[in-house]
């Protein structure tokens, strides 16, 4: 426990990684040794492998139609591995989907639930799907999404929120080992996304170890303590998120108020690299906010120095800001590495 | 076991609670009365005619039957249901039994004789064919098959939900029909003689089996034969499901199945080999009353046989395929 304190106070400059070594003496809740899938003649899943640790939050980080939720439906056993093997606490999923399911909790993709059935009635049906699950946590897993209010209407009243609420009473029923939660944020709001990672936190201290999907990199990095980021069906990298964040350019954008000898200025130090309007791919919200920004690559260490020498030569300063790479910088980085190497 | 039983109750509540049999029971509730005005209407006009002398009305159409026997217009199998149903019509009046009494139990008997070609089959496919295409289209179906519950007990329970609502369909269908004629005919009749055991050989009915029973006994027998077809037409329902991602889908193949074999059994008697479709057996009802079967060399076992082959052949090609599919969306 004091190890981890001791981590959590290392790594305080980086708001969401208060828990982020807790994983490291977890014990291993999944782990995924040469996943394939073949459909037909084409491989869609190539080698997948990795485990998560009880206690920690696992990004699976991947763009749109990378394979992320084949792999999730065969963590789910809805997709049967071609190649491969799942283990979940121990238990083979291919062979006793029966026992290795009981310690998963899931949504796969939307919380689709019986509309035409109340909230109440839906987790009673998954309730009665696996022993042991009383009226008490029903009741309790109500309360804890916070949806007691609505629970006895029929689900196809409930908002896009509730749906998401009621999927996740649904996979913490059997209090799970192993959350699985496919693009969680998926058409919540910026304040139910923010309810949520506090959520994903609370049960991750817990002791739960939660698996996320995401094609967002911001979002797994508020969120994740480790990430594996997959591409073309192939994982391409597994590590910490600030690690792995780290091998890609965090740019600094700089306002000034005299931008043409302002950028003369910045291109003298050596140890400031000036990035061409095309050469960057940051995310058009962040630019709308600093019309005209200079955009450098550039060591935090040496942003002070920078200002002062502005500062000096009588150019005003508006705005200095970081900026994470973006997932495609982040893919080029790490696929270009893996060429080389 | 218990397990077991927890999948069946939640798969007959989502049937229950998709109003499926609400549905069912409404389109009974309009459908019922009007057939019995139909039959109120037949009797009047006979009651008219023959001053309700059964022996006269039944002369007379033995007579009407027989005449049309001669005339060339008629095509030859028909000839030979006529010729089947003189004589079985004149059996009734030379042991001076009346086969139509106008009580409920009767019109009960008949409702259920006709129902078994479109309408029972219609209500057993509207809940088929929704039962796992249902839980796909709306993606529910990811829930169910990622909780620690092997597959096939996943299916089971479903086929034993679904056997279940084929079992109160018809039982429920003769109720209603029994509750609502007998407003307008009666609610006598349950033990009234009628003749059973008739075999037609080639052109000739023979009469050597033939045994009077009880109406009760007579209506449990039509039940119990309606009850087998009809989980054939179940399972093959389930089938269809399992394999067709849309209900839509699977509850219009399903019925263009058995519409064909309703249509094929009035037209089917020059091609034999239609009588091991599954469609054309249906009819299991027509074997307890006599009337020749819609193919030549048709019996009550052969009809059983080629159900229950096809009825087991549709549940492997069920599990098999269930348990083994990915589930893509």
């Amino acid at each position: 426990m004091a190890d981890e304190k001791a981590a959590g106070k290392q790594a305080a400059n980086a708001p969401v990684a208060d828990k982020r070594e807790a994983g490291q003496s977890g014990e291993t809740v999944l782990s995924v040794k040469g996943l394939k899938k073949r459909i037909g003649r084409k491989m869609i899943i190539h080698d997948v492998s990795f485990d998560v640790r009880a206690g920690e939050v696992f990004g699976f980080l991947g763009p749109n139609g990378s394979g992320k939720t084949t792999t999730i439906r065969m963590l789910t056993s809805l997709i049967r591995p071609t190649e491969g093997e799942v283990r979940i606490c121990g238990d083979d999923l291919v062979r006793h989907p029966e026992r290795a399911l009981r310690h998963i909790g899931s949504i796969v993709e939307n919380p689709e639930m019986y509309d035409f059935m109340t909230g109440w009635e839906n987790l009673e049906h998954f309730a009665r799907m696996q022993p042991g699950i009383t009226r008490e946590r029903i009741a309790e897993v109500t309360e804890i999404v916070g949806l007691a209010q609505r629970i006895h209407d029929k689900v196809k009243t409930y908002s896009l929120g509730m749906r998401q609420r009621l999927g996740i009473a649904q996979a913490l029923l059997n209090r799970p080992k192993l959350l699985i939660l496919d693009e969680p944020t998926n058409g919540l709001d910026p304040l139910g996304i923010k309810e949520l990672r506090a959520f994903i936190r609370r049960l991750a201290d817990e002791g739960m170890a939660l698996f996320i999907s995401s094609h967002l990199l911001s979002e797994i990095q508020l969120m994740c303590d480790r990430v594996a980021i997959i591409a073309r069906g192939r994982v391409i990298a597994v590590g910490k998120v600030d690690e792995l964040v780290a091998q890609a350019d965090t740019y600094t954008l700089w306002k000034l108020d005299d931008p043409v000898s302002g950028r003369k200025l910045l291109a003298q130090n050596p140890d400031i690299r000036i990035v061409g309007e095309h050469e960057h791919r940051i995310d058009d919200a962040v630019l709308a906010a600093l019309p005209g920004a200079i955009v450098t690559v550039m060591d935090e260490g040496r942003i002070p120095a920078a200002v002062s020498r502005l500062t000096a030569a009588g150019i005003g300063i508006m705005a200095v800001q970081r900026v994470s790479p973006t997932l495609e910088e982040l893919f080029l980085k790490l696929t270009e590495a893996e060429t080389i190497g | 076991m218990a397990e077991m039983l927890a999948l069946v109750h939640n798969e007959v509540i989502k049937i229950w609670k998709k109003k499926r049999f609400l549905l069912i029971v409404l389109t009974l509730l309009i459908l019922i009365p009007v057939f019995v005005y139909a039959q109120y209407k037949i009797t009047q006009n006979s009651l008219e005619k023959f001053q309700g002398d059964w022996r006269a009305e039944l002369q007379t159409r033995i007579t009407d039957l027989t005449r049309s026997l001669g005339s060339d217009r008629i095509p030859e199998e028909w000839k030979r249901w006529r010729r089947a149903m003189v004589q079985q019509l004149q059996y009734y009046l030379d042991h001076d039994i009346n086969p139509n009494t106008p009580n409920a139990v009767t019109f009960t008997r008949g409702f259920m004789e006709n129902a078994v070609s479109m309408f029972i089959p219609l209500m057993v496919v509207a809940v088929a064919s929704d039962l796992v295409s249902g839980e796909r289209s709306s993606g529910t179906i990811k829930m169910l098959l990622s909780r620690p519950v092997r597959r096939w007990r996943i299916l089971a329970s479903k086929l034993i939900a679904l056997t279940l609502y084929v079992s109160l369909i018809i039982v429920t269908t003769a109720v209603l029909c029994y509750l609502i004629s007998g407003l307008v005919f009666g609610y006598e009749g349950w033990t009234e003689p009628i003749f059973t055991g008739f075999r037609v050989s080639g052109a000739d009915v023979d009469t050597s089996m033939v045994h009077a029973v009880p109406q009760y006994a007579f209506l449990l027998m039509q039940a119990g034969l309606i009850w087998c077809a009809m989980m054939c037409v179940a399972i093959l329902g389930l089938m269809v499901s399992v394999l067709v991602r849309s209900t839509a889908a699977s509850f219009v193949t399903m019925m263009a199945a058995v519409i064909s074999g309703s249509i094929l059994v009035n037209m089917a008697s020059s091609w034999q080999s239609a009588k091991y479709l599954f469609n054309v057996n249906l009819g299991l009802t027509t074997y307890l009353q006599g009337t020749p079967p819609p193919i030549e060399g048709m019996t009550l076992g052969f009809s059983l046989a080629v159900l229950g082959i096809w009825s087991l052949a549709g549940l492997i090609v069920a599990f098999v395929t269930f348990t083994r599919q990915d589930i893509f969306n």
